[in-house]
This record gives structure tokens, C-alpha cells and sequence, in this order.
């Protein structure tokens, strides 16, 4: 094992905890959003760094090449980018939603809101 | 560059700037992805990450405010989580094979044939285009099904909330 070797799992790591941090400690629904795209995008980059060959190059076959990078993972994560962004669609969707119910797309505030309404007697 | 960006959104509290530097964040991703040999990820995640993302946070924004509350609770707690997890998968790196090892496993498997023989089977040059729609179409049929099911979603989700304000204004 080197350093040089493992960079780049390290480099994703370092993208994903910072995603994770973003969902957990942050409040906003939005905020929490964008955290997890970039979430995401550390998952594309576990998937693409290893298919990388030193000196091969992308897999378009030609006459004057004879070393390509892995297809097989850049078709995974072609998929994952399409899914990824209509579920953001669908999670913004819900924002919005929540932002009519409630007046607030503030974590906080909401959950205030909910136990004021269970503690009430109707 | 990535991590500083990165930081940055973390910090951010005005939500514009944050979904600006998510774009930034998107083409820089994709730069990475070019200088990875993935070029055709590279342009999916510039238009898709960089474009259509961007596009459809600032319509959130738009209907809901642009500036998050002062966090109540305090940091540590998740920063404890957020490290410990990152400090197991790190762990978990040292038994990968190293970057650029022509010997992984990853490298054995179908990609091999799918290089050798994707032209003469399919006809396309691009293997990644072969591998999409003639290897694994059902995938590609399953992920149009995803994202119809996404669309169907929003529509949903957005309509009763049209209907809602236009029952307001009566």
C-alpha cells in the first residue's frame, strides 16, 4: 500500500463525510439537499477512479489506441446521475410541499409546530 | 480546490450562494471525471449537475426563503459521527487495490470482452454507449422507469398545491 495509491479513496472519503456532515448537522430541508448531491457525487467518484488506467483513455475504440479505461462503471454512474437528479426533483417537490404546510422549511421550526399541535387538546 | 468549495457550502448560511457554489462544486466534479477518462459522465454530470440541479434548487428557492436559521443544536455531535464514519471507511481502503493497478478484479471481469468485442457486436465505437443501450438496455429501461415514477412524483406533490392557491384566491 502507498500513499499515491490510495489518494483517491481518500479524496471520495473526504467528499463523502463532508456530505454527511451537511445532512446531519444542518437544519434547512434545501441545505440538506445539496448535501446529499454531494453525497452523490463521492459515489461517482468510488465508482469512476478505479476503472482510471495510467496512459489509457477513454473507451472509444480507435485504430491508434490500445489501452481504454473500464466502461462498465462509467454506464453505472451515467444511471446514478439521471436517477440521482429526478429524485432531487421529487425531494425539492417535498420542500416545496412542506413550505406551504408549514410556513417553514426550517427542521427546528417544524418539529415545534408538530408537538405544539399534539400537545394541544382538541 | 473541491475541498474548499466543499467547506465553503458547509458553512454558507444564504442558501443562493450555496446552490451557486453546488454548481461550481458540479463542473469541478466534472473536470475530475474528464481527467478520469469518463467523458461521457463528465458531460452528464456538467448538464445535469452543473444545469438542470442548479435550475431546479433556485425554483425551490424561489418559492421558499433564500436564508437558513442560525443551527440551534451544536455541531459536535454530527462532526463526531461524520469523522468516525469516515475514519472506518478509511480503514476499510487499505485492503482496495491501489489506483491505476491493471491487476484488480474490477479490470478481469466482462470490461475486457465488452472492449474486445463491444464494436464488433454492436457496431458503435463508444463502449460506453454500446454497454448502455445494447449490454444493459434493461437497466436503461429500468432507470426511464425511475425517473418517469420521479416526474409523476413532482406532478402530484405540485398540483395540489396550485389547486390549494388558487383556492385561496377565490
Amino acid at each position: 500500500m502507498t500513499i499515491a495509491g490510495h489518494f483517491s479513496y481518500w479524496i471520495t472519503i473526504f467528499i463523502a463525510i463532508a456530505g454527511l456532515y451537511i445532512v446531519i448537522a444542518r437544519g434547512n430541508l434545501v441545505k440538506k439537499l445539496v448535501g446529499l448531491s454531494i453525497f452523490q457525487t463521492s459515489v461517482y467518484l468510488l465508482y469512476i477512479a478505479p476503472g482510471k488506467l495510467i496512459g489509457g483513455t477513454a473507451p472509444i475504440i480507435a485504430q491508434q489506441f490500445q489501452l481504454y479505461s473500464n466502461p462498465l462503471p462509467h454506464v453505472l454512474i451515467l444511471t446514478a446521475i439521471v436517477v440521482g437528479v429526478a429524485t432531487l426533483a421529487l425531494g425539492l417537490a417535498l420542500v416545496v410541499r412542506i413550505k406551504e404546510a408549514y410556513g417553514s422549511i426550517e427542521e427546528d421550526e417544524i418539529l415545534e409546530q408538530d408537538e405544539s399541535l399534539s400537545s394541544e387538546p382538541r | 480546490m473541491m475541498a474548499v468549495v466543499t467547506v465553503a457550502i458547509a458553512v454558507r448560511r444564504n442558501l443562493f450562494a450555496v446552490v451557486i457554489l453546488g454548481g461550481i462544486y458540479s463542473f469541478l466534479m466534472a473536470t475530475v471525471l474528464v481527467a478520469l477518462d469518463a467523458v461521457d459522465v463528465a458531460m452528464t454530470e456538467a448538464s445535469v449537475g452543473a444545469g438542470i440541479s442548479t435550475v431546479l434548487f433556485l425554483s425551490a428557492l424561489f418559492l421558499a426563503k433564500s436564508e437558513e436559521m442560525k443551527p440551534l443544536h451544536k455541531p459536535f455531535l454530527p462532526l463526531v459521527v461524520a469523522v468516525a464514519t469516515g475514519a472506518v471507511l478509511a480503514y476499510g481502503t487499505l485492503g482496495l487495490p491501489a489506483f491505476s493497478d491493471p491487476n484488480a478484479p474490477i479490470h478481469q471481469h466482462v470490461a475486457p470482452r465488452y472492449i474486445q468485442e463491444g464494436e464488433r457486436e454492436t457496431g458503435v465505437p463508444n463502449i460506453v454507449t454500446a454497454v448502455l443501450a445494447s449490454y444493459r438496455g434493461y437497466d436503461t429501461l429500468g432507470e426511464t422507469t425511475v425517473v418517469f415514477t420521479a416526474g409523476v412524483g413532482v406532478i402530484a406533490l405540485l398540483r395540489r398545491l396550485r389547486q390549494r392557491t388558487r383556492g385561496d384566491k377565490r
